[in-house]
């Protein structure tokens, strides 16, 4: 965690010294300890076994159920007690100043879910026949209160520590919001506070067990599912640079015009799934290029007419194999007319203008640049400076330059990471190209007649 | 060779015992026709007594039906309805509604939880996604199990002063009830996909636990609760399980897109004129196939499946693709560089660590050790190395023997031509290819050419 701004660290100061204050006021008189005590040690466990959504950003836990239960059981200061708990959660990582922001914040949304409780007509103490249905609505506003506080609080935690480089853009991109899955879920699961605090008069201390299995269980699909997507990325990634097996000079070609698109995509504002959507377009852009027979690519001449279309129809290849991947809908047409031209005379359609698919254009500029900075068998790799004129000069004719504009105030932001020279191994089974179909300066020849 | 060839197409067509409607499927038919007797009977049986407290039912039978629609679909083309099932069990294992004792009988437990699937099969079925009725089958007959045992005791005093029996009572029929859910479900696997039943059975308690245990928890929290809150209950426990429900749909979803992903990309290398069309799609299901008749588990057959696709891609670094992709044709050397430049791949996408080691080895002879001698070799897990490593691993050898009977015999259905593949491995069988690998491609290629 780097510096923190004057903004952030007055805003941590304020909630934790409301929290203290908050709390240290009371009443303590008629305070059922045995709950506190056992929800607190509910908490401290549910929090142990948080889930990482964001690398030493942001944790989820099932502890809300729990604190909510504590509302109803033990009133508002008792239900803040419980959340202070949190303090005592074994878990690595977070850093000092996190604990404490997030332990006063737990406090002080309990609180405020416990005056809410009150405010709308709830009773303190365990619920038996007689309060159902009446009880559903002061814990209903308990729990919009509480999860909305949680996501409040930190909502602008994050927004004031937000890394500096997100704070020029405009955007209101996926780095800073939370999601409004996770809204839900924490209000799911604040209905098991009511059931823990309901069952407790029936099957006392087991029942508020029982109710953690069905928790811990959700959780444990969440991070099979955050595990499964690593895992899926991973295996996309390798298999593209099987296709790149083909050149050793392009190898890591797909992951970088990935990189690439995914600078424009933030830059021009785009929606968090299309942005991720983007990002399997440009791995998987070339996938294409194994239609095209190697004797072609390797070819050092000029190519002919025949020749030529094969290299023209890998997109249509590509495009074969990668819709039978359910998810990429949006990413199959920008793959399919990535080397279409603003003036209309690209392939395979020869679109023009708006008629070229958003993530097209997007992929267009992204793959021309790395192309250009490159090494290849013909020539070394050219500076970034070079290629942004490059790109300026085809910006209208062939590239859309909005894109270009965006692409390079990027570049001057974040820098371009080139790729390594390669050494290529005296195995004489890996193939290697002579002409580059992505590089504008260097564009196929063609021989006009046989 | 014209022994074998001549003799088994001949065999299926004169088989008495087996008529067309029972070479598959016979499972999942008595499962059904069991399920179905049962349901009659209780059906009306509540017709003649009457249906007693209607408004319980009729929330239980919207619980369930709702449930049903929100049908989910787990890992290894598995359907459940964890809602629908959590709340069926809730109703038959339901003693008091706040203050007010229940009267029904098992049989209006059945009633209800029948019709309640029904109804919540039906949108599917507009849509034109009809329910797997043995899945369905599956669960009435655990509901009704639970129910027909727990509904003349719900009444009994005893059950009534000592709570502690009750709560007893009550977790452990849910056990039960998942547990048979489990053991049906297996066995209607082992009828659908050849599949040894205690692998099975293992394999489905694994992908079932987890949710299972959501479900039984679910179940006993709302049977308990309603004692409480009254039917409120339902409405208060349905959002937690919804949510649990979705993390699951997520984690189902983007498995399955995996295994789409890693077929499409597999594709690769017939585009290119690297392998035959449809090669890797057609060892792979071979291979998968094999593995099953070996006992191999879920999860290793899943690397397998993986392996299987991917085994090809190291030709896509050759020059020239080999005529036809047949691998077998080229020199040893070259194979094996091929295999590791195919390795060297897919290791880069670091989870799949055991499949590279699978497509390593895809080429490796099988070596008469002890191991062998003793019959053993073909039935030890790929992963688990015990004292000198015996050879190339399981899935390799699988992989090696698909792969040469496809190269040998391609897309071609015809049963001569298939048997002669199979005798052409078995000779080879001393040095290349594993006994017990062979024999099972055999029994599964048999397999196939009766059901055409």
């Amino acid at each position: 965690m780097g510096k923190l701004s004057r903004a952030a660290l007055i805003y941590i100061g304020a909630v934790v010294v409301s929290a203290v204050v908050l709390v240290a006021r009371g009443p303590f008189a008629g305070l059922r300890w045995q709950y506190v005590v056992f929800l607190g040690i509910l908490v401290i466990v549910s929090e142990s076994r948080a889930t990482q959504l964001r690398k030493g950003q942001l944790t989820w836990s099932s502890s809300s159920a729990a604190m909510l239960a504590s509302v109803v059981l033990v009133g508002p200061v008792g239900a803040a007690i419980v959340g202070a708990c949190t303090a005592l959660g074994l878990r690595r990582g977070p850093h000092l100043l996190q604990r404490v922001f997030n332990t006063a914040m737990y406090a002080l949304s309990a609180y405020l879910a416990g005056r809410a409780f009150l405010a709308f007509g709830g009773h303190v103490g365990l619920p038996d026949e007689k309060s159902f249905p009446a009880i559903i609505a002061p814990f209903a506003a308990a729990a919009l209160i509480l999860v909305a506080a949680n996501h409040g609080l930190l909502s602008g935690v994050l927004w004031l520590t937000r890394p500096r480089d997100q704070m020029s853009s405009g955007s209101s991109g996926a780095g800073v919001g939370l999601s409004a899955r996770l809204l839900l879920s924490d209000l799911g699961y604040a209905a098991y506070g009511l059931l823990m605090a309901a069952l407790w008069s029936v099957v006392g201390f087991f029942a508020p067990l029982l109710v953690l299995i069905p928790l811990f269980v959700a959780r444990w699909a969440v991070t099979q599912f955050a595990e499964q997507q690593k895992a899926y990325e991973a295996t996309v990634g390798a298999l593209c640079q099987a296709v790149e097996t083909k050149d050793f000079y392009t190898r890591g070609h797909s992951d970088r015009v990935s990189r690439g698109s995914v600078m424009i995509a933030r830059e021009i504002g785009m929606r968090g799934e299309r942005v991720e959507a983007i990002r399997y377009a440009g791995m998987l852009h070339d996938v294409g290029k194994l239609g095209v027979p190697t004797k072609v690519l390797q070819k050092t001449g000029k190519l002919t007419e025949e020749e030529y279309s094969a290299i023209q129809l890998h997109p249509m290849r590509g495009l074969d194999i990668v819709r039978e991947i359910g998810f990429l809908d949006e990413a199959l047409a920008g793959i399919m007319h990535h080397h279409e031209r603003i003036d209309g005379r690209g392939y395979p359609m020869g679109l023009a203008g708006d008629e070229i698919p958003e993530f097209a254009r997007v992929l267009a500029v992204a793959d021309a640049f790395d192309s250009m900075t490159s090494t290849r068998s013909y020539r070394g790799a050219r500076p970034v400076a070079e290629a942004i004129e490059e790109l300026r000069k085809w910006s209208g004719t062939q590239f859309d330059p909005a894109f270009v504009d965006a692409f390079v105030a990027a570049l001057k932001r974040e820098g371009w990471q080139l790729s390594e020279p390669p050494v290529i191994a005296a195995d004489d089974l890996a193939a290697v190209t002579a002409q580059d179909h992505d590089d504008p300066g260097a564009p196929l020849r063609v021989i006009d007649s046989l | 060779m014209t022994d074998s060839a001549g003799r088994t197409p001949a065999h299926s067509s004169r088989d008495p015992r087996r008529f067309p409607w029972q070479v598959r499927d016979s499972g999942q038919l008595l499962l059904v026709v069991a399920a179905g007797v049962w349901l009659v009977a209780a059906v009306a049986q509540t017709a003649a007594e009457g249906l007693r407290d209607p408004r319980i039912a009729i929330a239980f039978g919207a619980l369930i039906a709702f449930g049903e629609v929100l049908r989910l679909n787990l890992p290894g083309d598995r359907e459940t309805a964890p809602i629908g099932f959590a709340g069926a069990l809730a109703y038959a294992l339901l003693i008091k509604v706040g203050a007010h004792v229940v009267h029904y009988s098992a049989e209006q437990v059945v009633t209800v939880a029948t019709i309640g699937m029904i109804i919540g099969a039906l949108p599917h079925l507009a849509v034109g996604r009809p329910a797997r009725v043995s899945g369905m089958a599956v669960r009435l007959l655990c509901i009704a199990c639970v129910a027909y045992t727990f509904r003349p005791l719900a009444g009994n005093s005893a059950v009534e002063k000592h709570w502690g029996l009750a709560v007893t009572l009550m977790t452990a029929l849910t056990v039960i009830a998942l547990l048979l859910e489990a053991v049906l479900t297996a066995l209607l696997r082992v009828d659908e996909q050849r599949a040894r039943f205690r692998v099975a059975l293992v394999d489905e308690m694994r992908v079932q636990l987890p949710l299972g245990a959501a479900v039984g928890a679910s179940a006993l929290l709302i049977a308990f609760a309603a004692e409480v809150m009254g039917l409120a209950a339902l409405a208060v426990f349905t959002a937690p399980l919804l949510v649990t429900q979705v993390a699951f749909r997520r984690y189902a979803g983007i498995r399955a897109t995996y295994l789409q992903t890693v077929r499409a990309l597999a594709k690769v290398t017939e585009i290119g004129g690297y392998v035959e069309a449809g090669h890797s799609e057609r060892v792979s299901r071979l291979g998968v196939a094999i593995g099953r008749e070996l006992g191999i588990h879920e999860p290793q057959l899943l690397e397998l499946e993986y392996a299987a696709l991917m085994h090809d891609i190291g030709q896509l670094s050759l020059h020239d693709p080999i005529p036809g992709g047949a691998t077998v044709l080229v020199s040893r050397q070259d194979q094996q560089r091929i295999a590791e430049l195919g390795a060297d791949v897919i290791q880069q996408a670091q989870v799949l660590g055991s499949v590279a080691e699978i497509v390593r080895r895809q080429n490796e002879p099988y070596r008469d050790t002890d191991h062998a001698a003793n019959g053993r070799a073909g039935l030890v897990p790929s992963s688990k190395p015990s004292g000198p490593p015996p050879g190339p691993p399981l899935s390799s050898r699988i992989i090696k023997a698909a792969n040469a009977f496809d190269d040998l015999v391609g897309s071609s259905l015809d049963p001569g031509r298939a048997a002669a593949a199979v005798q052409r491995l078995r000779l080879d069988t001393a040095s290349e290819y594993d006994p017990a690998t062979v024999e099972a491609l055999s029994r599964v290629v048999n397999r196939r050419s009766v059901m055409l």
